[in-house]
């Protein structure tokens, strides 16, 4: 059994006098321990509101569905429990490393914050805890640093700091949320590599949200394909890359620029943007935007197909793969 | 063909409705929207409304002139007889036989007039200041960059005292009378002024859009005041609507500190208050009109205001 | 650090010498001329050509301002006219008081306001976060003296709870240690002053809080809303932090900075109720003192008044501009 299993998860959200905004359309897919999936897609596709909704730090939100982690129902769970979990089974790394911090108190403390709480520590012995921890996720100097205050670390540090904090009481799931986003390419690969030795010693289930492909190639063991709030596809990682099914996928990987690629050669974007949808029930959200696009694709929403290797692809239309042959990209994590 | 076409009418159709969910975002547009929804500035929009109204046609409407002492022999202060409510005066009679009503009515335009010229006394000069203040500072060279930090000085004293104090000390100036409520309560409000356009031309002055214009070559005047004045006018309207809640409020406490209009005859809501108050053992409701009146004014403006500034506020539009 | 404090307190005297012109260059322009002002409106002719060669108002007018200048370092800013006592002397009987009673309504404001505008933000948009704003935004818009006289007229007239005057009942004044009546009594180890200070200060109290409640009830909702929305908030709950820990250690600690500023300005506010309040209440502090100058056009007392608290307000935003340096981290440094 799984670690974490969602199923048809949706997540909506309200506003006075205007349509509620489906974030999240009945998105399923699992993590097993020491497994790291990935949830692919550009902004607006639903993938942080997924995570947000797992840790249940959602506020003024319907949401509907399962979502078990170790055969806990996460979702009806009560607040109190659910706060038990966050932190000590569940944690969550966020995107930008500087607000994601509380300007006006040191790092230190907001390492042995979590210590406290869920293991009890204090003083002195949590003092040297949190230097361990600090040390562990590469921070140099790390008693000296435990006096200092967000602003005083570098944007790679304070991303260190923040997984520190997230795996301080060895979590058995990990949510990455753009971890990597806010950093410059040499830090990016450091903490990449840093998440990988974390989940390779640990065990942890990892589950690592972002739109960047690269990072997708290096890390992860399966991965969904999100757009417009639903699954558009979910593989393991060498299929979806040798044989991209949904023209989305293959436009995402098609839009990569390539350091081989001939010079001048123009780069081939998605044409228009996340706002050019339609609604999943008029039909394919990705349709305005697709070059394989057919009347068949605006009768309602595409089921999601599977094929007899566990490939899911939801479209009527797809990309076969002789058509878009792709080799996968190169990645500095991807030594294993 | 025609399935190609078939295909990109049907698709238009599509997106042509998901897309009417974003039109008329311009943000005096939402602005406008959002306080259409809001009760509170809808409450403070019908106050300062029927306020405005009393204002404008209380003298033709009034029963009674608020000046003469009508009914004069039917009070008596030495002997607490005082007289309420009654057919023929609706809210009764004052300390000297005047009819209440026709004062209180006579006295909301009295009020606004002082509110109002205060207010635009304020953001008049204040804009003109503060304007000026920021333009050479965002703007100019050396020579601006003095200009404002010499204007400033001055704004920077004008708030080392409390405003109380201010409009104390220039209405000792100028002596008793209306005209000098207005201009003390009217000065107490520059720096207010001053310093929110001196911000808000800064900030612009750093914005991008701005910075563009330069490099076109547009000429600095222009820039200012066919770019930068509008994009400053939100905050500033929030201002004044607040503003003119303060004034009346502050014309009020002149008047109870014996600064305003000597002619006590001439009906204002702010001495009326200060002479009620005197009586409020024996004839309460001489000091409860006119407070009420004040209040309620008073909170019309603020509650418009407030919600005005909500509505502008990109941060908490979420 | 230091620095920093030096260059502000170096900032602060072109603003104070700014200041006193212009109040020189007022008390020459008062109606009747300085003569007048100095010595009240009745006075004969003669007198008022005896003053003006006492005080050589014959002199060039830079000369005067040298002595103006000169007295004001010396501590002499006139002599009251009604009192004949040196403006000084008035002052620092009366200051006391006012202190204690500004310090009482701050008190009230800061204990009251601040747990009712985090309440407030919390649950934004359900009936306390309404009935808390709407009500703010009434305090705002009571005047003070109104207020006062309400109080007054409610709770010591009519249901005689509180004494309605002064800072003492009659026959207790005789211990007077320091002038702040509260501190007197413990000092001399008479409670009964103390309590019946504490029943004086009451009534003035809540009425001259009223403006500081609500603008720090505003403030601090509007701040903790901010700092709701903020990201290390979301980080903190991701931590499965205790409700307390959030509120005390994310929410508040940040939250608060924009009020302590606002409390600095409010102080200035503070005062200028203090004169209405004191003279509802016949409080005997600056407030009513500076009332009564207003009414006896005591100018000498005006222009003191107005020198020594304009001096004491720009100091204390400089207490909160340093206070806000120690709290804030990312100000600190340099």
């Amino acid at each position: 059994m799984s670690l974490l299993t969602v199923d048809d998860l949706s997540v909506t959200f309200s506003r006075r006098g205007r349509r509620p905004t489906h974030a999240v359309d009945g998105v399923s897919f699992s993590v097993d321990a020491g497994q790291v999936v990935g949830l692919v897609g550009e902004s607006g596709c639903g993938k942080s509101v997924t995570s947000l909704a797992l840790m249940g730090l959602l506020k003024r939100a319907e949401i509907s569905g399962s979502a078990t982690f170790d055969g806990i129902e996460l979702l009806s769970l009560r607040a109190s429990d659910m706060r038990d979990l966050r932190g000590s089974q569940l944690a969550m790394i966020f995107q930008d490393p500087l607000s994601s911090l509380n300007p006006v108190v040191p790092i230190g403390v907001q390492v042995t914050e979590i210590l406290t709480r869920h293991r009890g520590l204090k003083g002195a012995p949590a003092r040297k805890e949190a230097a361990d921890l600090l040390d562990r996720v590469g921070i140099p100097d790390p008693t000296r640093r435990l006096k200092e205050y967000p602003h005083q670390l570098s944007g790679g540090m304070r991303q260190r700091a923040l997984i520190a904090m997230a795996v301080a009481c060895a979590p058995r799931l990990l949510i990455a949320d753009e971890p990597t986003t806010a950093l410059d390419v040499t830090i990016q690969a450091q903490i990449l590599e840093l998440l990988r030795e974390l989940v390779d010693d640990q065990g942890t289930a990892l589950l690592m949200i972002t739109h960047d492909l690269g990072v997708v190639a290096g890390l992860c063991d399966d991965i969904n394909v999100l757009y417009g709030g639903k699954v558009v596809e979910a593989a393991s990682r060498r299929p979806l890359f040798a044989s991209p099914t949904h023209p989305y996928s293959v436009g995402l990987l098609g839009s990569i620029p390539r350091l081989d690629a001939p010079r001048g050669e123009p780069l081939t974007p998605i044409r228009g943007s996340v706002n050019d949808n339609i609604a999943w029930t008029d039909g394919c959200a990705f349709a305005p935007r697709c070059d394989h696009y057919t009347l068949a694709c605006l009768e309602g929403t595409p089921d999601l197909t599977e094929t007899y290797t566990g490939h899911k692809y939801r479209c009527v239309n797809p990309v076969t793969h002789h058509e878009a042959p792709v080799t996968l990209p190169e990645s500095p994590a991807a030594e294993a | 063909m025609s399935t190609k076409t078939d295909k990109i009418d049907r698709l238009a159709e599509l997106t042509a409705a998901t897309s009417d969910d974003q039109k008329g975002a311009g943000i005096w547009r939402e602005a406008f929207r959002g306080l259409r929804r809001s009760p509170l500035a809808l409450t403070g929009a019908v106050i300062i409304a029927v306020f405005v109204v009393m204002a404008v046609i209380g003298p033709f409407v009034a029963p009674y002139d608020p000046v003469a002492t009508t009914w004069g022999d039917e009070v008596s202060q030495s002997q607490n007889h005082f007289v309420g409510m009654r057919a023929e005066n609706w809210l009764g009679l004052d300390q000297l036989g005047r009819d209440e009503f026709s004062r209180m009515l006579i006295g909301a335009r009295q009020s606004l007039m002082v509110g109002v010229i205060a207010t635009l006394l304020g953001f008049a000069v204040g804009a003109a200041l503060g304007g000026i203040s920021g333009a050479c500072q965002g703007l100019g060279r050396k020579l601006g960059r003095t200009i404002d930090t010499v204007i400033m000085r001055f704004i920077d004293m004008m708030l080392a005292l409390p405003s109380l104090l201010l409009a104390v000390s220039i209405a000792a100036l100028l002596g008793r009378s209306l005209t000098t409520l207005m201009i003390a309560v009217g000065v107490v409000q520059i720096p207010i002024f001053a310093r929110l356009f001196r911000g808000s031309m800064i900030a612009q002055s750093h914005s991008d859009y701005v910075l563009a214009a330069r490099a076109l070559g547009v000429r600095r005047s222009r820039i200012v005041f066919a770019h930068i004045v509008p994009n400053s006018l939100g905050p500033v309207i929030v201002q004044a609507t607040l503003s003119l809640a303060t004034a009346i409020i502050e014309a009020a406490a002149l008047s109870f500190l014996g600064l305003g209009n000597p002619d006590m005859s001439q009906p204002e809501w702010g001495a009326m208050l200060a002479k009620g108050q005197t009586f409020i053992s024996v004839a309460p409701q001489l000091a409860l009109y006119p407070a009420v009146a004040i209040i309620i004014t008073a909170l019309g403006f603020t509650l418009l205001g407030e919600a005005m500034r909500e509505a502008l506020d990109p941060k908490l539009r979420k | 650090m230091l620095r920093f404090i030096v260059r502000r307190l170096l900032q602060l005297i072109p603003t104070l010498i700014g200041l006193s012109i212009l109040l020189f260059v007022w008390l020459h322009n008062l109606p009747g001329g300085p003569e007048a002002a100095l010595l009240g409106d009745r006075t004969t002719p003669e007198r008022r050509k005896q003053i003006r060669a006492l005080l050589h108002l014959d002199d060039p007018i830079w000369v005067q301002y040298g002595r103006f200048v000169k007295n004001m370092l010396k501590g002499d800013f006139g002599t009251s006219v009604q009192s004949n006592r040196p403006v000084i002397d008035e002052f620092a009987t009366r200051f006391p008081a006012t202190i204690e009673l500004g310090i009482t309504a701050m008190l009230i404001a800061v204990i009251v306001g601040i747990p009712l505008g985090y309440l407030a933000a919390r649950r934004r948009g359900g009936f306390l976060d309404s009935s808390v704003v709407t009500s703010s935004l009434l305090g705002i818009c009571i005047p003070v003296f109104f207020l006062a006289y309400i109080l007054k007229e409610i709770f010591s007239v009519q249901l005689g709870w509180f004494p309605s005057i002064g800072q003492l009942s009659p026959g207790l004044e005789t211990t007077k240690v320091t002038g702040f009546a509260v501190l007197d009594g413990l000092l001399t180890g008479d409670l009964t002053v103390t309590s019946d200070a504490l029943a004086h200060l009451v009534l003035p109290g809540i009425a001259l809080a009223s403006i500081p409640l609500a603008v720090i009830v505003r403030m601090t909702r509007a701040s903790v809303l901010e700092v709701l929305g903020e990201d290390y908030v979301r980080t903190a709950e991701s931590k499965g932090l205790k409700e307390s820990t959030i509120r005390a250690r994310h929410v508040l600690r940040n939250a608060m900075l924009p009020v302590i500023t606002s409390i600095g300005l409010l102080t200035g506010s503070l005062l200028s109720g203090a004169v209405l309040t004191e003279t509802v209440f016949d409080f005997n502090g600056i407030g009513s003192f500076l009332a009564r100058a207003i009414d006896a056009r005591d100018y000498s007392v005006l222009m003191g008044f107005i020198l020594f608290i304009a001096t004491m307000y720009v100091l204390i935003n400089l207490l909160v501009d340093i206070s806000y340096s120690i709290i804030d981290p990312r100000v600190r440094v340099r």
